[in-house]
């Protein structure tokens, strides 16, 4: 166990003097002193507080544009993180010396992991609650559930990064990532088609959005943080079934089953990172 | 676990590494065919071979880094996938690479740590000037140049108090003056009973420190043993004018090695102190001008050349 925390410590020292920290924390103010700027815009055009539902409903899209900002800022991250902490380290020779340590390979890979799950879900947690305050402060809304949203989005980068890691075992750094963020993509855009095929009435196009969400959770986890940012009354702006089509709002919340489901791929995909990676060749 | 109930070994009998019948395919190509060995405690073991003879892969394999196809390593009393086994051993690799964002100091740090030793922060700065690193301790290590990379893999390698060293090409970066210093390095780990595995071109180097020698070709062991054994055959170079048929026929009684000119080179065989004047007064009596006589041993260089242009043959 004291093998797995130093390695923790190991990468997220490296992330803190590669200047990765840095840069994440100068795009964050970035983008929160922007969403500042457009919120208190919003509001002084609406004159004062927002409380018409029609504004809460503007609110609720634009916060959750801006942590679709965030999540695709610690999704790309982490992915592209991941390639050369772990395949670049085994392919520079860097890893040989730590790995001829007393070290077994999966406590050596669950080091790594939980040092890029601590980055990466403590930025979308950190940025995400920023926002969240930035809002309140600029228009008054404030999410009706901001802790699950924000574990959530925690999750999301979790399930990418897992990936990633997987990739990293198998294929070099670059292709890792490029593939990590290429899925991630896919299934975003295969959730939009299928809430279009769900307000369209279409099962065969509906069934699109299902099993990329099955097969890669980030979108789905997505769906169930921006459900749980958003005002309640936010789906209701929307006719029957139309909200499912809008790329912003979730239409539902996620069920227990579902995140088992999260955390049964995550163990899934972790376990054949770490038989993948105890049969590497150094 | 398991430990109480194994039987007891010796520990000086107890090899510190045992190979035997190591192989290891990439693809089609065979980068290890087949490769025993032994090295015991307090011995200083030289591994020897032309490039791509899998001198680094058999390490590896040692190593518990490398999965072989067939065969087995015991390290430390160990079987080599476990990590167990590594603890007490350090390790510099061929191709050297260390946290670039990381300080010197706590490169070793990490590594103590890792190795789980009990090693003051005093010690690790002691480690670090024996390897002529006690000026850069704070600095970062991307900022290095190539040869203090590897004094600090050295360090690496030496700071967990290791009973056995495995030392891949240690000088290949060096400048002379860190060439010596690796062989004074390998002299005081063997004075501690420290064991070392010394994987090096530079065949001088090997001559001087190691007890035993290990020559790989092609995946396979092709020659092993003290460099008393290695060595065994003595040459000895005559400058001859006049040499008569006869005396040509005395001449390949011996084992003549090379003749330019006038100058001929003969193997002896090492056990036989009668033989050299007996060849002389011979040649003298066939009314050969005998200008010099030389003693000459046989380097382990022109041994290794030896052996291995009979196996290309
Ligand atoms: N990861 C690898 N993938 C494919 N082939 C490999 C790999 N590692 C080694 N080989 C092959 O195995 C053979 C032995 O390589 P190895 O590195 O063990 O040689 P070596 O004796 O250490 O050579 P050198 O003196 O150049 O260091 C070579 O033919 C090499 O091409
Ligand atoms: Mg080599």
């Amino acid at each position: 166990m004291s093998t797995v925390l130093t390695i923790t410590g190991l990468t997220l020292r490296e992330a803190s003097r590669r200047r990765v920290m840095l840069a994440l924390g100068i795009l964050t103010v970035l983008l929160l002193a922007l969403s500042a700027w457009g919120f208190s815009r919003l509001a002084a055009e609406s004159g004062g507080t927002m409380t018409s539902g029609e504004a809460r409903l503007t609110a609720s899209i634009l916060l959750n544009l801006v942590m679709f900002g965030f999540s695709l800022i610690a999704a790309l991250g982490t992915a592209f993180l991941t390639g050369p902490t772990l395949a670049g380290e085994t392919e520079s020779g860097i890893a040989l010396t730590v790995l001829a340590r007393p070290v077994r390979r999966s406590a050596f890979l669950l080091g790594k992991w939980l040092g890029l799950v601590t980055f990466g879900g403590g930025f979308v947690v950190l940025a995400g609650l920023a926002q969240c305050l930035v809002v309140w402060l600029t228009v008054g809304y404030w999410p009706p559930n901001p802790a699950g949203a924000l574990a959530l989005l925690a999750a999301q980068t979790t399930v990418l990064l897992t990936l990633a890691v997987l990739l990293s075992t198998a294929i070099s750094p670059m292709a890792s990532g490029v593939v990590a963020v290429g899925l991630f993509g896919t299934t975003w855009v295969a959730g939009v088609v299928g809430g279009l095929g769900a307000s369209l009435g279409n099962e065969a196009i509906a069934r699109i959005g299902t099993l990329s969400r099955i097969f890669l959770p980030t979108d789905g986890l997505w769906r169930g943080a921006m459900h749980a940012f958003q005002d309640p009354s936010a789906l209701m702006q929307f006719g029957d079934g139309d909200g499912e089509a809008f790329p912003f709002l979730g239409a539902a919340p996620l069920t227990p089953a579902y995140l088992v489901w999260v955390a049964v791929w995550v163990a899934m995909l972790w376990s054949l990172a770490a038989l993948s990676f105890s049969r590497k060749d150094l | 676990m398991s430990n109480e109930t194994r039987t007891p070994v010796e520990p000086a009998a107890q090899p510190v590494v045992r190979c035997s019948g190591l192989r290891k395919r990439y693809g089609k190509r065979t980068a290890v065919e087949n490769v025993s060995l032994e090295v015991s405690r307090g011995e200083i073991v030289g591994l020897l071979g032309p490039n791509g003879a899998g001198k680094t892969t058999v390490i590896k394999m040692m190593l518990g880094l490398v999965t072989p196809d067939a065969g087995e390593a015991l390290l430390l009393g160990r079987p080599a996938g476990d990590p167990a086994a590594r603890a007490r051993v350090g390790y510099l690799p061929e191709l050297f690479r260390y946290q670039p964002w990381l300080s010197a100091a706590e490169v070793l740090s990490l590594h103590v740590k890792l190795a789980r030793a009990d090693v003051s922060a005093q010690e690790r700065q002691e480690c670090l000037e024996l390897v002529g690193l006690g000026q850069r301790v704070r600095d970062r290590v991307g900022g290095f140049s190539k040869g203090m990379q590897q004094r600090l893999g050295l360090a690496v390698a030496l700071v967990a108090r290791p009973e056995f060293v495995i030392l891949d090409e240690p000088t290949s970066a060096l400048d002379p003056l860190g060439r010596a210093d690796v062989r004074d390095i390998v002299l005081e780990l063997k004075s501690r009973q420290v064991a070392v595995l010394l994987n090096s071109h530079l065949i001088g180097e090997v001559e001087r420190v190691c007890d035993r020698v290990v020559i790989l070709d092609r995946g396979n062991v092709a020659a092993a043993g003290s460099l008393a054994e290695l060595l065994g055959q003595r040459e000895l170079r005559l400058h001859l004018t006049g040499v008569t048929p006869a005396a040509t026929a005395r001449l390949a009684e011996t084992t003549v090695l090379d003749h330019t000119g006038d100058w001929i080179t003969v193997a002896l065989p090492a056990d036989d102190d009668a033989i050299v004047p007996a060849l002389i007064s011979d040649l003298a009596g066939l009314g050969v001008q005998i200008h010099a006589v030389e003693p000459g041993r046989i380097t382990l260089e022109e041994r290794l050349l030896g052996i291995l242009r009979k196996a290309d043959q």
